[in-house]
């Protein structure tokens, strides 16, 4: 369990985050979403410790890392794994080496053992046969199931990931965020991810935290998204009409009130509405 | 005031490289890396550069020695003095900032923009360390090596000029070679190579650690390193000579 208490931080006069807490749970996927700015990539930033928080803790099950020094900070860090965005792979290592990494430095495993551990995490994530090759030659879903693998080889109790579907198409999203999932699941991790994506709140937003201009704005289950009466967070997450519409769906459906396997050929057969043709006056 | 702030984040980017190796054999791996990429990467270009200074000074000395007074060994002598005080530890240097100090700078410099800095400190590895002292230490080893072979270079660019265009016979180079030597010479050479040595691979490495943005930042980064690096080089060289030979 990771716990967010009071975080604050500034970068100059402007203050990007404002006293936000949180409770991040073992065992699920707990996403941070809020628009460009919102300063989801801060907060995240502040909880691994690449920023150091102008005021607030950060508590890995129960223990302050934000005090920690030296040693006892690393010592945690080694039970953080993180997907970055850019995946961030060592571009002269092999995939086999960049996930070998960490181990390499961390682990006193026979060659073997080490081996053996980086194959099984590879082929976690479905990725048997690019052991040779190097990041340049791996598409960007690759790159991050790459990048998932040496996150995981050491074991983490912690997964961040910062926006892991970006640049990725929407069916290759979903194989990435299903993967973060059965992994959280499998290893009982308790796992922070950065988002923007729509599905991904959907999908797998066990607990999701709304930031809005540094504050906390709205928090809850992907299921109490549907009837969140926040305008703000409405706004975000239905930004389109036809998510709009996805909503309204989705709440008739959750209501009981539609069954789920509505027959879409009924709605598919009705008319559809007359194109106007544009006239000179238009 | 940015330039106190950029000392300060300098010398606290020193001090943070010594800390325990989380694991000594890959620091050493990447010690050895760094000496094949700094050591034998600019060994080419170290053997061109030193072999024509050694000749173009032998036949500027010849040119400007006109008196019949001045015996012709004297060429080898002015040849040998040059090559090992000045043109050995300082010009090849300065080459060096910008093979070595551009790679470094740039090197470090991606690493940061594409988060692989970043992905290392969540791993609880001591990037400074990791990534720094190696470099430095590799730049401390290498360089004066670098250094020796284009003194031992010059000197043979020298000798092939003047036996190749005539100034001077080889036998009486090589007896100009013999006499006068001074071997504290060499000595201050090689203290000029350690200080630049250290400025060649700390200087980019902090240029490149500290930067932020993209590609273009990286370049420019990559532009000031070297050109700092080559400020830093003269204005050492002057306190050096300054202070270390008797005038």
């Amino acid at each position: 369990m990771i716990e967010v208490k009071n975080i604050k931080k500034s970068f100059g006069d402007k203050p990007v985050i404002q006293d936000v807490s949180s409770v991040m749970k073992a065992g699920q996927c707990n996403l941070i979403i809020g628009s460009s700015g919102s300063g989801k990539t801060v907060l995240m930033k502040c909880m691994v410790g690449l920023f150091e928080p102008d005021g607030g803790e950060v508590l890995y099950g129960g223990q302050n890392f934000t005090d920690m020094k030296g040693a006892d900070k690393t010592e945690i860090r080694k039970e953080i794994g993180m997907l970055f965005q850019g995946s961030a792979l060592f571009d002269s290592q092999t995939v086999e080496q960049n996930v070998m990494f960490p181990l390499n430095m961390f682990s006193k495993d026979s060659y073997k053992k080490k081996m053996d551990r980086v194959n099984e995490v590879l082929n976690r994530v479905n990725l048997v046969g690019s052991n040779k090759k190097f990041p340049s030659e791996l598409s960007g879903g690759m790159k991050k199931r790459v990048a998932l693998a040496r996150a995981i080889v050491l074991n983490p109790k912690y997964l961040f990931c910062d926006e892991p579907n970006s640049g990725l198409d929407p069916q290759t999203s979903l194989v990435i965020d299903r993967l973060i999932q059965e992994i959280t699941v499998e290893y009982n991790i308790t796992t922070v991810i950065n988002t923007h994506d729509m599905n991904s709140v959907m999908e797998i937003g066990n607990y999701i935290l709304y930031m809005y201009q540094g504050n906390k704005e709205w928090e809850g289950t992907n299921k109490e998204i549907i009837f969140s009466k926040n305008q703000r967070l409405n706004d975000f997450i239905f930004a389109s009409e036809f998510l709009r519409d996805a909503k309204d769906m989705r709440m008739l459906e959750e209501s009981g009130k539609i069954s789920n396997d509505r027959n879409m050929d009924e709605l598919l057969d009705k008319d559809a509405p007359t194109l106007v043709p544009p006239t000179d006056d238009n | 005031m940015t330039i106190f702030s950029d000392i300060g984040r300098y010398l606290l980017m020193i001090k943070g490289m010594f800390s325990r190796p989380e694991n000594g054999r890959m620091y050493w791996k990447e010690f050895i890396h760094q000496c094949t990429e700094i050591g034998f990467g600019s060994l080419g270009i170290v053997a061109i550069i030193s072999v024509f200074i050694g000749a173009v000074s032998t036949i500027q000395t010849a040119y400007q020695l006109v008196s019949p007074l001045i015996p012709p060994s004297t060429i080898a002598q002015i040849v040998r003095d040059t090559v090992i005080l000045e043109f050995a530890p300082t010009l090849v240097c300065i080459v060096l900032a910008g093979v070595a100090g551009s790679r470094i700078a740039s090197e470090l410099g991606n690493m940061r923009v594409s988060e692989q800095i970043d992905a290392l400190e969540i791993m609880g590895i001591n990037t400074k360390t990791y990534l720094i002292l190696p470099k430095i230490v590799a730049s401390l080893l290498m360089i004066p090596l670098l250094v020796v072979l284009a003194m031992a270079l010059g000197i043979w660019g020298g000798r092939l000029a003047a036996t190749a265009t005539g100034i001077i016979s080889g036998s009486i180079y090589d007896k100009g070679l013999l006499e006068f030597f001074v071997p504290f010479n060499v000595i201050f050479a090689l203290i000029k190579a350690y200080v630049f040595s250290f400025i060649i691979a700390s200087i980019p490495a902090f240029y490149g650690y500290y930067v932020k943005g993209g590609a273009l930042e990286i370049g420019r980064a990559s532009t000031k390193a070297v050109v700092v690096s080559c400020i830093l080089i003269l204005f050492a060289d002057y306190i050096l000579s300054a202070l270390l030979l008797p005038t």
